[in-house]
């Protein structure tokens, strides 16, 4: 069983050589603020620190570059340590995780696009973020920017909402080969994904790699391993709450 | 008005690479010369209007300029958390465009009747709303709506006046009743039948495409003591807005149009405007009760 402790002491291992200003761990524990965490905060930390860590192509000075990577938080309740990341990589102050969800703060309890730099969508309600990364990859294709990634991420009980099986059926349909969906998979969804989340992308057209959600090495492998015309998927797996 | 719209569409589409259709399987034959010519810009989604919408989010989100359409039920109620939060929340915009407005199709029954789709929208903030009153005015609205930066609804319809009142959307008088006379306001196809209620009575007529945002610095030009609004879906949709901006003057408001109950009836789209009061001989019978209790 992988800690909070172990998982934060992990990522500030990571983070300590390449980018000593803002280690994650005491800035997750500044947006923690006493609070207890639930699983949807330890289930995303890997993946979303190898993303900005690794993968994606943005930083604070290119939020508004039309030739930027875009990363959509789906999930929008799994934000304090979206927060953590983006303040560690400079996105916003470290100051602004001392009070989140305050009356004066930009970082709600769901993020808002419009409050927070580098953040790509607001969410919050689940289901959304799949349709706005679709129709973000084809906005970007459809104006020859055609190095940007989109990368979205979602959890596997947010599968349940119908919107997403809509996009993931179109995407493949099309071959958006500019998307990646990843989908943290803690076997939260109600009744199950028998056989595998990734068997309803794959039947659809997608290429799909599923990995340990906790191993960098493999997290970046599968987030980097789109190829063809195909849009791609990412299960990563991580233990269940 | 859905071929003006097509057509229109299909030339902006080849001016502005700003522009992009999304489509939800409906009008996609009509769009199909324009889906060869630009592939990247004319998107059928197939029959998901959740999608449709969610798309036209991040389309928007590129910078693009969206253009939604389907069937009004579909476009504006089945996908309304999707207009919500994949294009007001985000900051986005895009230019929904709906056919088959309140009873265009009444014989298909309540599935594909929508006389909510204004109220819905009226729920949200900065919705500019345009209902043509005839085909001739939907390019000029179209363009102009295309060209403009927030969102908006287009409320096209099979109803039409007999000729084209088109303007920039704020109050155009089209029959003047002189001082002090009561003003009836008609929004989009409706004017005719209100014209033909209201043509020995005194009753100053105008005329607007435009219900949002209303032209309320016209409203209260033309508006003495008695109002009546005609609409051409829920009766009562505009009444907040009028009232709002009357708040300062003693007024009585009389609002028209279609009815909250469901009929449950088939017949035609003509059917449905004698059935909710809407035609000449129902609008007459409002406004002279409504009249002449001024009078007493």
């Amino acid at each position: 069983m992988t800690t909070l402790a172990t998982t934060t002491a992990r990522i500030a291992e990571a983070a300590a050589p390449l980018d000593g200003r803002h280690p994650v761990a005491p800035l997750l524990e500044r947006a923690r603020a006493g609070r207890e965490f639930g699983a949807n905060v330890h289930s995303t930390l890997d993946v979303l620190w190898v993303l900005y860590d690794r993968v994606l192509r943005v930083t604070p000075a290119t939020v508004d570059d039309p030739d930027r990577d875009r990363f959509l938080l789906s999930k929008g309740h799994a934000v304090a340590g979206y927060y953590a990341v983006l303040a560690a990589k400079g996105f916003v102050p470290p100051d602004w995780l001392d009070d989140q969800g305050g009356p004066e703060s930009r970082l709600g309890d769901h993020p808002d696009r419009t409050l927070v730099p580098g953040v790509e969508i607001g969410s919050g309600s689940l289901g959304h973020g799949l349709g706005l990364a679709v129709g973000t990859a084809l906005g970007l294709r459809a104006q020859g920017l055609l190095d940007p990634r989109v990368y979205v991420l979602l959890g596997d009980a947010e599968l349940d909402e119908g919107a997403n099986h809509e996009a993931i059926a179109y995407a493949g349909a099309v071959g958006l080969a500019n998307l990646t969906a990843v989908v943290v998979d803690n076997s939260s969804a109600t009744h199950g994904w028998p056989g595998g989340l990734a068997t309803r992308f794959t039947v659809n057209g997608w290429t799909a790699a599923t990995v340990d959600g906790r191993d960098h090495a493999a997290l970046h492998a599968a987030l980097t391993g789109h190829h063809g015309h195909r849009p791609h998927l990412v299960v990563a797996v991580i233990e269940s709450e | 008005m859905r071929d003006r719209f097509v057509d229109t569409t299909t030339l902006l589409l080849a001016e502005d690479p700003r522009t992009a259709l999304v489509l939800a399987d409906i009008s996609a034959e009509a769009f199909a010369p324009a889906a060869r010519r630009h592939p990247d810009r004319v998107l059928n989604v197939g029959i998901r209007e959740q999608l449709m919408l969610g798309v036209a989010g991040g389309l928007a989100l590129t910078g693009l300029r969206p253009i939604v359409h389907s069937y009004a039920p579909f476009l504006v109620e089945r996908a309304y958390e999707q207009i919500k939060l994949d294009l007001d929340h985000q900051a986005a915009s895009a230019v929904l465009v709906g056919v088959g407005a309140s009873y265009d199709r009444a014989a298909a029954g309540r599935t594909h009747l929508s006389p909510a789709d204004v109220a819905l929208l009226d729920t949200l903030s900065g919705w500019t709303v345009h209902v043509p009153g005839h085909p001739a005015e939907v390019p000029g609205v179209l363009r102009a709506t295309v060209a403009a930066d927030t969102s908006a609804y287009l409320r096209l319809s099979t109803l039409s006046n007999a000729r084209p009142h088109a303007g920039d959307g704020a109050l155009v008088v089209v029959r003047d009743a002189g001082p002090g006379a009561a003003l009836l306001v008609a929004v989009g196809p409706v004017l005719d039948a209100a014209l033909s209620a209201a043509a020995d009575l005194p009753v100053t007529v105008a005329y607007t495409h435009r219900p949002r945002p209303f032209d309320t610095g016209g409203l209260r030009a033309l508006a003495g003591t008695e109002v009546i609004l005609v609409e051409p879906y829920l009766a009562g949709t505009s009444a907040r807005v009028v009232t709002a901006a009357l708040a300062d003057r003693a007024h009585r408001l009389l609002t028209l149009g279609v009815g909250r109950e469901e009929l449950r009836r088939y017949g035609s789209a003509e059917d449905h405007t004698r059935w909710h009061a809407l035609d000449a001989a129902g609008l007459r019978r409002s406004l002279t009760g409504f009249l002449s209790a001024a009078l007493v």
